[in-house]
């Protein structure tokens, strides 16, 4: 229910602040800042090359020297798993944006003109068909093995998803009688898009791309670790994990440490978008 | 020169069962200052009237079959989408039915005002404002200036109809199209929203095509009245002639329907039956299966109109004997 003081508040103040009221939500939220943060400031607080060798460090596990012990070359994972999480943040927040233009325009694009609907959406299904990380393979196996080329295989894979939900959303609003009063109020195709359908297609929009961020991160390190991503010895997760995977027995904390890094981030934003969806899209809550 | 000049308009629908017509070969005037009611029930051609001037059907499935709509002398019917928007707003503006829903939930109202003002003219931020001000005044509103901030939830139904109406008439229309504009709201309400509709025709002396099934709301506003019934007009004429001597025994009905308190009735007499639908509608006269003086000859072809008097049309073949 709308409570009294609710009223008389923009819609965007009455979200932010059930937001904040949303545990599972402020859970998510933190742990998504740890990883944010530590990603932001990592040129400080971990001052050490994550690429310098030190052979005489080598498997030293964590420490008072080294917090999160060393790999089989010495170096310091500590600054690995923070530079990874710099590179595991670009990558998602870069497939986010790549996905919140292609997939809000195509999407747009076939819920709004219904001549373009057959021709993207079945193009969009064409794409769908195939497993993510199979198609992420084959795009980045055509482009080569770089962090921009993983960010655009990510965005190919991941826009229709993106289109769908938001071709979804404007076939439903394109027939509200309020887009209807505006046309006969003599608005164009192009305002009604932006100022009448759009702006009410957000909310699914931001709980899917909020989920998206978190299978972004999680295709990239499924690609590093199958060595089909940034190169070694690029500081991803994936990476670290394969590399440690040899050493698994004897030095558990290298493939653990990044581990439940990833863990913590992609937890973090499932959380995150649970709780936008619970607050954005009351419909779509699971009755508990 | 009339402003509104509907010419033998025929709007057909393709669908599963093949092509429909939703509105058969209706033609009528309207002049610049003037309230044409049209009633009818629902399914009777109504709407999809008011929608066919307005280019508002998606094509297809609709499309113009015959005729011509005339606005200010323009041929509406074989109009360019990018003409045709500069009709809508500034030419002609529509009210719908449904208030609650006909306003963009996310924007404030003052919004949705400013920007149908900036659809159509170039104008500062601060005139765009004042211009919405003034009509939220004209409209009714208490406190306009503050209520501009309003999002479309924090008003009562009512107030949402009064909003519309200031969206619909910020660019001054020559012709105002209203679907229904009373039928969701309280009787209390109703009233004075038609109240508002008159002091705004004579404000702005724009002219009203007022849809509607209530007998009473055409009685207290219309000047003239077209009567239609399974996609045809049946009946048109001045108010006061409708409602002292109908001919067409379908208006007839549709009176007899209105409870009275002058005329005593023990009952109030229905008409027996529903709408034929569209695909299954009877040959010759539609009203013949429901009319309780039908004759066999009915049903050999279409009634044409008749001219009773000045103004006063009617279709039916036995008017005379009644």
């Amino acid at each position: 229910m709308t409570a009294p003081e609710e009223i008389r508040q923009s819609p965007f103040n009455v979200t932010l602040r059930r937001l904040m009221h949303h545990r599972l939500f402020l859970l998510g939220l933190g742990l998504v800042s740890i990883v944010a943060i530590a990603a932001l400031l990592a040129p400080w607080i971990a001052p050490v090359d994550p690429n310098k060798l030190a052979m005489r460090f080598k498997f030293r596990p964590p420490d008072g020297d080294f917090i999160f012990g060393t790999d089989n070359f010495g170096r310091s994972l500590w600054s690995r798993v923070i530079w990874g999480a710099r590179l595991s943040m670009f990558i998602g927040s870069a497939v986010v944006l790549i996905n919140a233009v292609c997939g809000t325009a195509i999407g747009a694009a076939a819920g709004y003109f219904r001549r373009l609907d057959n021709i993207l959406m079945r193009f969009n299904d064409a794409l769908m068909a195939f497993p993510a990380v199979l198609l992420a393979i084959a795009v980045t196996a055509v482009l080569g093995p770089s962090v921009n080329d993983v960010i655009i295989a990510l965005g190919i894979v991941y826009t229709p998803r993106t289109a769908r939900i938001v071709r979804s959303s404007v076939i439903v609003l394109r027939e509200m009688e309020y887009v209807q009063a505006a046309v006969a109020a003599g608005a164009g195709h192009w305002r009604i898009l932006r100022r009448h359908i759009l702006p009410n297609a957000m909310a699914p929009l931001i709980v899917q791309l909020s989920f998206l961020f978190a299978y972004a991160v999680l295709t990239e390190a499924t690609l590093s670790f199958l060595g089909v991503g940034a190169v070694p010895p690029t500081p991803t997760w994936g990476n670290i994990m394969a590399e440690g995977r040899q050493y698994m027995i004897d030095a558990p904390w290298i493939i653990a440490i990044p581990g439940v890094a990833l863990m913590i981030t992609v937890l973090g934003l499932n959380l995150l978008g649970d709780g936008l969806r619970d607050v954005l899209d009351p419909r779509l809550r699971i009755q508990s | 020169m009339s402003l509104l000049e509907v010419r033998n308009l025929t709007t057909a629908f393709q669908t599963g069962r093949g092509e429909i017509t939703a509105v058969e070969d209706v033609s009528f005037d309207l002049n610049e200052g003037e309230i044409l009611g049209i009633v009818g029930e629902s399914g009777s051609g109504k709407s999809v009237t008011a929608l066919t001037i307005m280019g508002l059907l998606p094509r297809p499935p609709a499309r113009v079959a015959t005729g011509s709509v005339h606005f200010a002398g323009e041929n509406l019917t074989n109009l360019s989408d990018s003409r045709m928007q500069h009709i809508r707003g500034p030419g002609i503006a529509m009210v719908f039915q449904e208030p609650m829903t006909s306003l963009n939930p996310v924007f404030t109202i003052g919004d949705q005002i400013m920007e149908t003002i900036a659809a159509h003219e170039r104008l500062p931020q601060r005139a765009l404002f004042a211009r919405a001000v003034e009509m939220l005044e004209k409209v009714g509103i208490a406190s306009a200036a503050t209520r501009m901030a309003d999002y479309p939830h924090q008003l009562s139904g009512g107030q949402r109809q009064r909003v519309m109406l200031a969206i619909a008439l910020v660019c001054r229309p020559k012709l105002l199209i209203a679907d229904e504009p009373t039928t969701a709201l309280d009787v209390t309400i109703q009233a004075q929203i038609l109240d508002l509709l008159l002091d705004l025709r004579d404000e702005f002396g724009m002219a009203i095509m007022l849809i509607t099934h209530n007998m009473g709301v055409i009685a207290e506003t219309a000047d003239r009245v077209i009567v239609m019934y399974a996609g045809r007009i049946v009946e048109e004429a001045p108010v006061a002639t409708l409602f002292d001597s109908p001919r067409h025994p379908y208006t007839r009905g549709l009176l007899e329907c209105v409870p009275s308190l002058i005329t005593e009735r023990d009952r109030l007499i229905a008409i027996p039956g529903t709408l034929p639908e569209p695909i299954r509608r009877p040959p010759g006269c539609r009203f013949a299966p429901r009319c309780r003086f039908a004759q066999p000859d009915c049903a050999a072809g279409i009634p044409p109109l008749l001219r009773l008097a000045p103004g006063h049309t009617a279709a039916c073949i036995h008017i005379p004997e009644q």
